[in-house]
Formats: C-alpha cells, structure tokens, sequence
C-alpha cells in the first residue's frame, strides 16, 4: 500500500464532489438564501459526522456534544473580539484548547459506561452553561456581542459571509474526511472493536481508556472549529444557543437517521435532517411540529430500522458498499 | 443563622419532592435498566393535569393528586408500549433513543398547544410561621403528601404480589419468568408506576412554582443529579438523594446568587458519577 492509495478510493472522490458541489452551487447565481440554508447544512454534518465517531464507531452516547461546539464559540470569539485574533487562527486554537480540555475530561468520563456517560455528558454540558451563564468576562447570561467592524478583519461583512461559507465547508470536508480516515486506520478498527465488545477488545490489547479519551477528543476539535466560525458568523453568542441541548440530541437524531457508524450517514441524516426543518419551519401547518416529527422520525428508525438510510442502501443495492461508506 | 436554618428547612421541603420525582426515575431503572428520558415531559404532563383538572372542575388542586397518579400510570403504560417494550435485551443506545423520541413528540405538541408561557396554580393555604420566619403552605403540604406517597409506595412494594411481583423481576428477571411471574406485564406495571410517580411530583411542583412546558428538561436534571447522588436503581436512596440536594440549594441559596447554584449541582453530579458511579447512599446489598 503507496501512501497515496486513497486516491484510488472511489468514496475519498465522492467527499470532495459534494464539498466542490457545497462552494460552486451558491457562487452560480450568488444566492445568498442558499448560502446561508448550506451553512446550516454543513454545520450540521459537521457536528453527526464528529458526534458519530463517538456513537457509531465507539458505542458511547454523547447526548451534549453541543458543549464543544459551543464552547469552541466563546473560545474563538473570546481571542476574536479581545485579542483582535485572525478568525481562522481563533478557530484553530479554540479547537486546540477544547480538543485538549476534552482530552483530560474523556480521561474521566469515560470510566463510565453505557448509560452513566450519557448522564454525565448531559451533566458536563449543563454545568458548562450554568458556569458561562455566571461568566462575566463572557458577559454573563447576556453573552458577547459582535460589533461590525469586527468584521474588517476579514475584509468587510459582505466578503466576511462568504469567507466564512467557505471555511465551514472546507471544516465539513476534513470532517468527513476525517471520518473516513479514522475508520480505515487501526485507531478506528480499534474503536470498532470497543463498539462490539469493550472487555473483549480490550483483552485482545486495544488500549481501551486512550481510545476512548482520543476519540472523545478528536471529536471536540472540529464541532469547536465550526463553533467559532457559526457564533463570529451570527454576530452574537449567548449561553442558551451555545449549549442549547436540544441541538445536541437533534444532532443524534440525525446520525441514527442516516445510520450510525458509517461514513456517508451521518452526511445524509444531517442534509435530511436540515431540508426537513427548512421545510416544516416554512409550512404554515406544520410550523411547531418540527419536534414532533423529529421525534417521531426517530421512534420509527429505532423500533424498525436500526441501521438508518445507510443500512436500506446497503441491503437493497449491496454493490453501493464498494464507493459508499 | 436563624436565617440560614430556615433556607435549610424550606430546602429540605423541596428537596422532598424532587426526591419523589427521582424515585420514579430510579424504580425504572432498577427494574428494567431504562433511563426514562420522558422523565421530563412526564413531569410537565402532571403539572398540566393538576393545572387544567383543577380549573375545570374548580375544585382544591390537591383533591386532583389521585387522578394525576392515575392519568400518569395510564400514560407510563401506554409509553412502555409504544416505545419500550421493543428494546428489551437491544443495546442501551436503544432505549435512550426511544424514549427520547417520545420525549421529542410530547414536548412538540405540548408547545404546539400551549406555548411557552408562564402558568401558575392558583392554591390558597396559611402558611407557617417560627421565630419569624414563614414556610409557605404549599411546601409543607407538597413535602407532607411526599411522606404519605412515600410509605405507601414502600407498602405496595413489600406487602403485595404486586409489588413483590416487581421486585422479583428487578431481582433476576428469568427466574421471576420461570416461577410464572407475567413478567412482561410486571415491567409495564413498574414503567407505569415510575411515570405516575413522576406526574405526581411534577402536580406538587406546580402548586410551588410558575410553569412552562420546557420546565420539563431543568427538573429532569434535577432528577438524575438526585439519582446518581442517591444510586442508580435504589429508591430509598434517591429520596435520600433529593433531600439531600434540597440541602444544597438550601444552603447555597443565602451565600451565593440564585444562578450559582445550578453551577455546583452540575459539578457534584459529574463528580459524583466519576468518583461514586453507585451513589452516596447505596445501602442496599446487590449482587455484581
């Protein structure tokens, strides 16, 4: 195997169609409304395709994995504003120091298991609001806003939108090709292995604890990237947006829909997930029923369809296991 | 100091109720291995039914206690249908799922119908005056009817077939099937009592505190940090759990700014779990 093998990968191919597809399409007719409906579709493959590699591939549920997201925002924002920090050199070290505090944490967490994680990750995400919500060099409940010469320093607001549409597609794209890396390398192999059967895994040498912290690390980085983008993007960040909960568990839908522990699920249940919601926040009848479908969506993938999108791909054209992962 | 007993003593009232939420929470867990993640809808469901029965009939909130119990047993058995039955002997991700999923519907329709407003039930009791303090009416009677649930549940629990029935299937739940215990309809039963308990103390959470239909999620996490201080599946303990929170709050409440104190919940709840994963009070002897 050349180190380069993976440009012989039909799937590697069919990631950068899509991101090449995410730049070119709004640039046609430079439609902003599609901008601005991608963003939001990326920001959410961004967060299932990271969330996955914690459910699909390791097993553990992460119910608050919005924390990242939220606290790469304060980060990048905090070193934007206060430190007149380039955006994507913040984005970078608010990914670095979330990555790194989720590093020490996983160490912790994740002696528990099965269903005391997923307590705790809930736990870890609230406390990390309350704390922030009581911050007052965050500003508090209040939270930070953007002032608009803040965005000179990426040429202006109007080249500053783009700039940043681009830079969170870019993020998708090393999402999902991070994804697909992991899986083929032997951290994830180990990692499916903990998924499987934790003791057995362990017994047969994977280095279970590290595994787990590593992921759980990994995981933070790119959420905490795209969190600092998205906030700098809104103009604002309030620690009710930041670590809304909510968020997070539509984030787990969106992995289950699409099916968890592949590659392309995630993407899918995310893009899904993101059109439906446009859809029903435009519908006049069903404008407050986008909980109760989600939910819904969810009970019927659970009882009767475990694998997802992914997993009726998969058994009605089984050739598609060849370029779609 | 007088003042901070009495903060204490009224912290302790609350805590009470929160310990009776979590006793629901706990009785599930303990008999099936199922995080009830409706917990919380369950909770703002019993606030409703207090609320809307109350204003319909007209009549004392606390005469509506009973049919809430009743109403929320109905529900739990419906949702163990819907959505737990099916993931018996699945991967925990499953039930967490499920019953996440019904948790996304109630709450959808739930803001569908009422919004997010504020709404408040409307009780009329004298309250307790010591040393120059006053409890209010409706913690003392909240933590009363507490006690009386309480030793009724543990009754249930011992004295019937019932409950000994529940207790068997937590216990080993193939050999409470091989001594012809309908276990199936005895997992029903205790889900159906988890949610009643429940819709109970969100009914006497009402009669203390204004509601929306989101208050479902803060009291929810209340419920799992009483939990886990109390251990996962021991319902003494998880009585003892939310006293013991209400002590905190309590306590906390004349020292620090109200938004503080969800600060230090959160990170004795992450701690706790990390350090004493079977809780501070687990008495009771279980086999590993």
């Amino acid at each position: 195997m050349d180190r380069l093998s993976f440009l012989r990968k039909p799937f590697f191919w069919i990631i950068i169609a899509v991101a090449a597809a995410f730049v070119v399409l709004p640039l046609w007719h430079n439609d902003v409304a599609l901008r601005e409906s991608l963003i939001l579709a990326a920001v959410y493959i961004i967060l299932a395709s990271n969330l996955n590699l914690m459910i699909g591939y390791a097993g553990y549920v992460n119910f608050g994995s919005i924390v990242f997201f939220g606290l790469g925002g304060y980060i990048g924002v905090f070193l934007i504003i206060d430190y007149g920090m380039q955006p994507f050199l913040a984005a970078l070290a608010a990914g670095v120091v979330v990555s790194a505090l989720a590093l020490v944490l996983g160490l912790g967490i994740l002696r528990l298991h099965g269903f005391y994680f997923a307590l705790a990750t809930i736990g870890v995400n609230q406390a990390v609001q309350s704390f922030v919500s009581n911050f007052t060099p965050w500003g508090g409940a209040s939270g930070i806003y953007i002032s608009m010469s803040a965005y000179q320093l990426l040429g202006g607001p109007m080249k500053a939108l783009w700039t940043i549409y681009f830079l969170m597609v870019g993020v998708m794209a090393v999402s999902l090709l991070l994804s697909y890396a992991i899986k083929t390398s032997k951290f994830g192999l180990g990692l499916l292995a903990i998924g499987q059967n934790e003791s057995a895994a362990g017994v047969l040498g994977v280095p279970t604890p590290l595994y787990k912290a590593m992921a759980y690390s990994v995981s933070a980085f790119l959420p905490a990237v795209a969190g600092c983008l998205y906030f700098f993007k809104s103009a604002f960040i309030q620690p009710v947006d930041a670590f809304d909960l909510s968020f997070s568990t539509e984030a787990v839908v969106m992995v289950m829909l699409g099916g968890q522990g592949t590659i392309a699920g995630p993407a899918i249940g995310a893009f899904l997930y993101e059109e439906l919601r446009g859809w029903l926040l435009t519908s006049a009848t069903f404008s407050n029923f986008q909980l109760v479908i989600a939910g819904a969506i969810l009970l019927v993938i659970v009882t009767f369809a475990p694998g997802g999108v992914m997993g009726f791909i998969h058994r009605y054209l089984p050739k598609s296991r060849k370029f779609l992962q | 100091m007088l003042g901070i007993l009495a903060s204490i003593a009224d912290g302790l009232l609350i805590g009470s109720v929160y310990g009776m939420a979590a006793m629901g929470l706990t009785l599930i867990w303990g008999v099936m291995n199922v995080i009830n993640l409706t917990h919380g809808a369950m909770i703002v469901a019993g606030m409703f039914a207090m609320y809307l029965i109350s204003d319909w009939l007209g009549i004392s909130p606390y005469a509506v206690v009973a049919p809430v119990a009743v109403i929320g047993f109905g529900a739990g058995v419906l949702i163990y249908w819907l959505s737990v039955h099916r993931m018996m002997g699945r991967p925990p991700l499953m039930s967490l799922l499920s019953t996440f999923a019904v948790n996304l519907v109630l709450i959808g329709l739930g803001t569908d119908v009422w919004g997010t407003e504020l709404f408040n039930v409307q009780v009329s009791l004298p309250g307790l005056s010591f040393a120059g303090y006053t409890f209010p009416g409706t913690h003392l009677m909240a933590a009363a009817l507490t006690g009386v649930i309480t030793v009724l549940l543990f009754l249930f629990m011992q004295k019937t077939r019932a409950g000994k029935a529940i207790r068997a299937v937590a216990g080993n739940r193939e050999a409470a099937e091989l001594v012809g215990i309908p276990t199936t309809r005895v997992l029903a039963l205790a889900f159906g009592l988890g949610v009643a308990l429940a819709c109970v103390s969100g009914a006497l959470i009402a009669t203390m505190f204004p509601f929306t239909v989101l208050s479902g999620g803060a009291y929810q996490l209340k419920s799992f940090v009483v939990t886990v201080l109390g251990g996962l599946g021991n319902p003494a303990g998880a009585l003892l759990g939310g006293v013991a929170l209400g002590l905190l709050e309590g306590l906390a409440t004349p020292f620090m700014p109200v938004s503080w104190t969800s600060v230090i919940e959160f990170v004795v709840f992450v701690i706790v779990l990390i350090a004493f994963p079977r809780g501070l009070f687990n008495f009771t002897f279980r086999r590993s």
